[in-house]
């Protein structure tokens, strides 16, 4: 039976200047599959992603997320949308001036995800055990490791219990354990929370065991869409040269 | 050869010409996002949710940092100005005057404009540097899928904030001018305290005062707003950080002149 489609992009564009990022995209990602999406920096990887959640407003194509048009949709029905959608950045982006507490409860506070200021502190607590670092729950951004920063902006992405989450280079300037521990956790998240993922990366480790289905991008299009195991054994050089 | 010569010249002046031109365009089209950005913060001025929390952890900030400065100057201003005022005065026997004199002085155009030049240092360039490592570390995009506008969350805030202090701090400007200035009088003969606040508030009049602070409000919505904007449209890598600060810097040191030129050009006509 076909699973539920969460997110449907077609022949997605965007340019920046005479730059051209995206040149039309098509993709789909069904309920509780986890979709990597691997290609050379500079692809258009976190152009897409970012477009996805109108971070960045597209030239032309569409954009559905949970059966809504997000290019179509105003103010409200946009936060909404987000709501239902965790991002991990890059670089977990999580705020320098607030407490790791405060970063997890500015999202619940700012949507009204939960009426009693007590359900928010069961929440934050519960999102930083499910990471592993409820310890660190009143230290400052500064204090943490990169790991622990990526770990931290996931329990917050986690937090409002999203539907779909997006991985943007979740391993990214990770030592080797660290990133194995990340990609670990996509997978706990994934079965844990039932969600369906989109995962940037060029770690092939991360890919191969976080991923159910990974999509090459090259130069703003989607090249070619399988399996870890059968595009690492691809007969073309060009596909199997970004496993190695 | 002459010939060649002198296309040659002509390439290089077009050359020039083209680029005084772009620099132009460049120029206008920032002044035009500007104008955009600032409609859309008065907007958002007006739009709920009002973030009072953040309006007065950033007004505790903004005024505790420039506080120390700012009173430090203040001090100094009125302390030198006295000492440079009084021999000319007393050559025209009016040393009386030199309360009068400091205060018009500073209460008129000197606390609210070095105030406001030392604002635009500290204030524009911390918030120009903030709001640009927010954005380049993606913190503002974050903001954004949080469900959170960050223009009401981040720079309204800034804004509203450097609006309320700026002006409370020109007031402890001029009060520790004044103290600076008391203490200089005192060198040269002594004076008490009665006299000398008696003869500084005598010449000061409604027509002193309320122009003087209705521009230190305008300075404060200047800083705060060209900090937030270089920030906010700060571009891509760390190194966009220290050129939004530094132009940040730039941008509202000149705006703050330019302020006072028109209110004192508005003053004079009324």
């Amino acid at each position: 039976m076909q699973k539920e489609e969460v997110i449907v992009v077609k022949q997605l564009y965007k340019s920046f200047g005479d730059k051209h990022i995206l040149r039309g995209i098509d993709l789909t990602l069904h309920k509780g599959e986890n979709l990597g999406i691997v290609g050379k920096s500079g692809t258009g990887k976190s152009v897409l992603a970012k477009c996805i959640v109108r971070l960045i407003e597209p030239d032309k194509g569409e954009i559905n997320v949970l059966g809504t048009d997000v290019l179509a949709c105003d103010d409200a029905e946009l936060t909404e949308i987000r709501k239902k959608v965790g991002y991990l950045f890059q670089g977990g982006a999580l705020y320098d001036s607030m407490s790791v507490r405060e970063n997890l409860l500015f999202p619940v506070r700012r949507t009204q995800f939960v009426d009693k200021e007590q359900d928010s502190e069961e929440l934050v607590e519960n999102s930083l055990r499910s990471v592993g670092l409820l310890d660190a729950i009143d230290k400052m951004p500064g204090e943490l490791s990169g790991g622990m920063k990526k770990r931290i902006a996931l329990a917050r992405a986690l937090i409002l219990k999203p539907e779909i989450i997006l991985y943007d280079e979740p391993t990214t300037g990770l030592d080797a354990v660290t990133s194995g521990e990340i990609s670990e956790l996509i997978i706990k998240v994934k079965e844990e929370y039932g969600t369906a993922s989109i995962i940037i990366t060029h770690d092939m480790k991360c890919a191969k065991i976080a991923t159910d289905n990974i999509q090459i991008m090259k130069e703003g299009v989607f090249v070619v869409e399988g399996k870890y195991d059968e595009l690492s054994a691809s007969t073309d050089k060009e596909i199997r040269d970004y496993f190695i | 050869m002459k010939k060649l010569k002198l296309s040659r010249l002509s390439l290089k002046s077009i050359r020039i010409s083209e680029e005084i031109r772009h620099s132009y365009n460049g120029l206008f089209i920032d002044l035009g996002e500007l104008v955009v950005f600032t409609i859309n913060v008065i907007k958002q001025l007006f739009r709920p949710p009002f973030e009072y929390r953040e309006l007065i952890k950033q007004g505790f900030i903004l005024g505790n940092k420039s506080f120390g400065l700012v009173s430090v100057t203040g001090f100094i201003m009125g302390l030198v100005l006295t000492m440079q005022m009084n021999p000319v005065l007393a050559d025209f026997g009016a040393q009386s005057l030199l309360p009068s004199a400091i205060s018009v002085a500073m209460v008129r155009e000197l606390g609210p404009v070095i105030t406001g030049l030392i604002c635009a240092g500290k204030m524009s360039s911390g918030i120009g540097a903030e709001i640009a490592a927010m954005r380049v570390t993606e913190q503002i995009d974050a903001m954004e899928v949080s469900g959170t506008n960050p223009l009401g969350f981040v720079v309204t805030t800034r804004v509203m904030a450097a609006m309320i202090t700026v002006p409370v701090l020109v007031i402890f400007a001029d009060a520790f001018s004044l103290i600076g200035a008391f203490l200089a009088v005192n060198i040269f003969e002594d004076t008490s305290s009665t006299l000398f606040i008696d003869r500084s508030f005598s010449m000061l009049g409604f027509r002193d005062l309320m122009p003087a602070t209705i521009k230190t409000v305008f300075f404060g919505f200047f800083i705060g707003l060209i900090g937030c904007y270089k920030g906010y449209n700060a571009g891509i890598g760390t190194e966009s950080v220290g050129k939004a600060a530094n132009s940040a810097v730039v941008s509202a040191s000149l705006t703050i002149f330019v302020i006072d030129l028109v209110f004192v050009l508005i003053t004079n006509l009324l």
